[in-house]
């Protein structure tokens, strides 16, 4: 058995435990203690029936855990004596872990952190790697985002919002360790999408699939970002970019429009074009319109003054950009773009080199600060 | 989540606001105070789950640079009295801008001589982060 059917068992696991009455904080921790094992003992030693094995070492560690201390030793007499369970497989049960871990009263960090421990399977070290931070401490955001929702009742119902957003963090930011968070993001998110038929579920499932399509194309071998406009286009993955429109547009013909759902039409009509020139910005144009008035996000404002444009005129563009908060992040990227496109080379150089200094990760620095220098040697001739 | 070094200028930087005499005029309990609040102070961002590393810096340094073509490389220094001496750093993941100004606030309060708080300044920089994988 691989790691990843592995790690689809565990959260029916807590599942399992937290059904027969124990308590969620405890019962994660006695899977991950059951699925460390698992990983150290499985390849060797394969057992027959892998959910069973994982239900019975991570109970035994349970009832190891609550015996250990003796003020909880009612409760132990109380769950010890409960029947049986019933059949392992209850998807409420799950979607109600993705609930618990993606709660509102946590903060994006400790959700991140939860959702990949306890729904993902991952061990506390692959989070920390992921997340470059120390094994201690990644234990620690674990215990206390644990604690935040000790008070949280397993069957409160939760919004399937906070969980595709926990979802979408961990597909758009950290490094790639050991474990790929994408790849990862991608198996919770199609997850979240069987358990709950939701649109937004299938939108974001859509998005990551058509970004994730271009993965090849996004950088060079050497790390260096290949931005969307200079990408070898038939390195994308056709394969993902179809599975993602079929998603999407199956979402799309229930009418129940969201912000995941229209950043993924976006991302499809980028993977439509053959060529960059065969991009059809007027109908992405119209999606950041949709966009605007879903989330009223300045972000979203700033990349449609770019499509508007590519659409109609780089003066056009600068006109959109008027109406953007100046101090958005990358506003002076976008800037520089349009004023470059207007033939302001001074201008575009200045601001792309303010760009580069407000970069906030090196890939966008150094592509930033090539710009810079790129109009520099041109404007000095 | 984002990391900031807190970058600990045990002279240099803005004006100092105590002059702090080297830390082997110090107290003998004043030193012990000082060490011991540093590591509990770490233990306390093991704690809040912020803690990524910290480093303590041997205070003499030599300047060094590439000297040429199949030459040796050019020392300058050690310098007994540099202007500037940084005498280690904090690295911290946190969820915002602002908590990073926090901790380094706390952490300027670690006792010096007689057990006050040395008031030293840190530098936050913040650490790249990882590109965004949706960009548009």
């Amino acid at each position: 058995m691989n790691e990843t059917l592995l790690r689809e068992l565990i959260p029916a696991v807590t599942g399992v435990l937290v059904r027969r009455g124990a308590d969620f904080a405890t019962a994660e921790d006695a899977v991950q203690d059951a699925l460390l094992r698992a990983l150290a003992t499985w390849p060797a030693d394969p057992p027959a029936d892998p959910k069973g094995w994982l239900i019975t070492a991570a109970w035994r560690k349970f009832l190891d855990a609550t015996r250990a201390e003796s003020s909880r030793l009612a409760r132990e007499a109380r769950v010890a004596s409960e029947p049986p369970p019933g059949p392992t497989e209850d998807t409420a049960d799950t979607l109600q872990l993705y609930f618990m871990c993606a709660h509102p009263s946590l903060t994006p960090a400790s959700a991140v952190a939860l959702t990949l421990r306890a729904v993902g399977g991952l061990t506390t070290r692959q989070i920390a790697d992921a997340y470059l931070v120390p094994e201690t401490t990644m234990a620690q955001r674990i215990s206390r985002a644990k604690r935040t929702v000790s008070g949280v009742r397993f069957d409160e119902l939760g919004d399937v919002a906070t969980v595709l957003r926990v979802l979408y963090l961990v597909f758009n930011e950290g490094y790639s360790g050991e474990v790929d968070l994408a790849d990862e993001a991608i198996r919770l998110t199609r997850r979240v999408r069987s358990m709950t038929d939701d649109e937004e579920a299938s939108g974001l499932l859509a998005l990551m699939l058509l970004h994730h399509a271009r993965r090849a194309a996004r950088t060079t071998p050497d790390g260096t970002l290949v931005p969307l406009a200079e990408q070898d286009r038939s390195r994308w993955d056709t394969d993902l970019i179809a599975a993602g429109v079929a998603i999407l547009q199956a979402a799309l013909a229930r009418d129940r429009l969201g912000e995941y759902q229209v950043q993924a039409a976006i991302a499809a009509l980028h993977a439509d074009a053959q060529t960059v020139d065969e991009t059809d910005w007027v109908q992405i144009v119209e999606w950041y319109d949709e966009l605007d008035r879903l989330t009223e996000n300045p972000v979203v404002r700033l990349n449609r003054a770019v499509a508007v444009g590519e659409a109609d005129g780089a003066q056009a563009g600068l006109a959109a950009l008027e109406q953007v908060d100046r101090t958005v992040p990358r506003y002076s990227a976008a800037e520089a773009y349009l004023r470059e496109r207007a033939g302001e080379l001074a201008l575009a150089a200045r601001l792309y080199g303010d760009a580069a200094r407000a970069a906030t990760n090196l890939a966008e620095r150094d592509h930033l600060t090539r710009q810079a220098a790129r109009l520099n040697s041109v404007v000095r001739g | 989540m984002a990391k900031y070094l807190l970058l600990k200028h045990y002279r240099g930087g803005p004006a100092p606001v105590v002059n702090l005499d080297p830390m082997d005029q110090w107290a003998p309990e004043d030193v012990d105070a000082h060490v011991q609040w540093m590591r509990d102070f770490a233990t306390k961002l093991q704690e809040t789950g912020e803690f990524v590393e910290h480093q303590a810096l041997s205070p003499e340094g030599t300047f060094v640079r590439y000297g040429g073509e199949g030459r040796p490389p050019v020392t300058d220094g050690p310098f007994a009295e540099t202007k500037d001496l940084i005498a280690g750093w904090l690295i911290i993941d946190v969820e915002t801008y602002e908590r990073a100004v926090e901790v380094a606030g706390e952490y300027s309060a670690v006792p010096g001589p007689n057990g006050k708080p040395n008031y030293e300044w840190l530098e936050v920089r913040p650490f790249f982060g990882s590109p965004p994988t949706v960009s548009e």
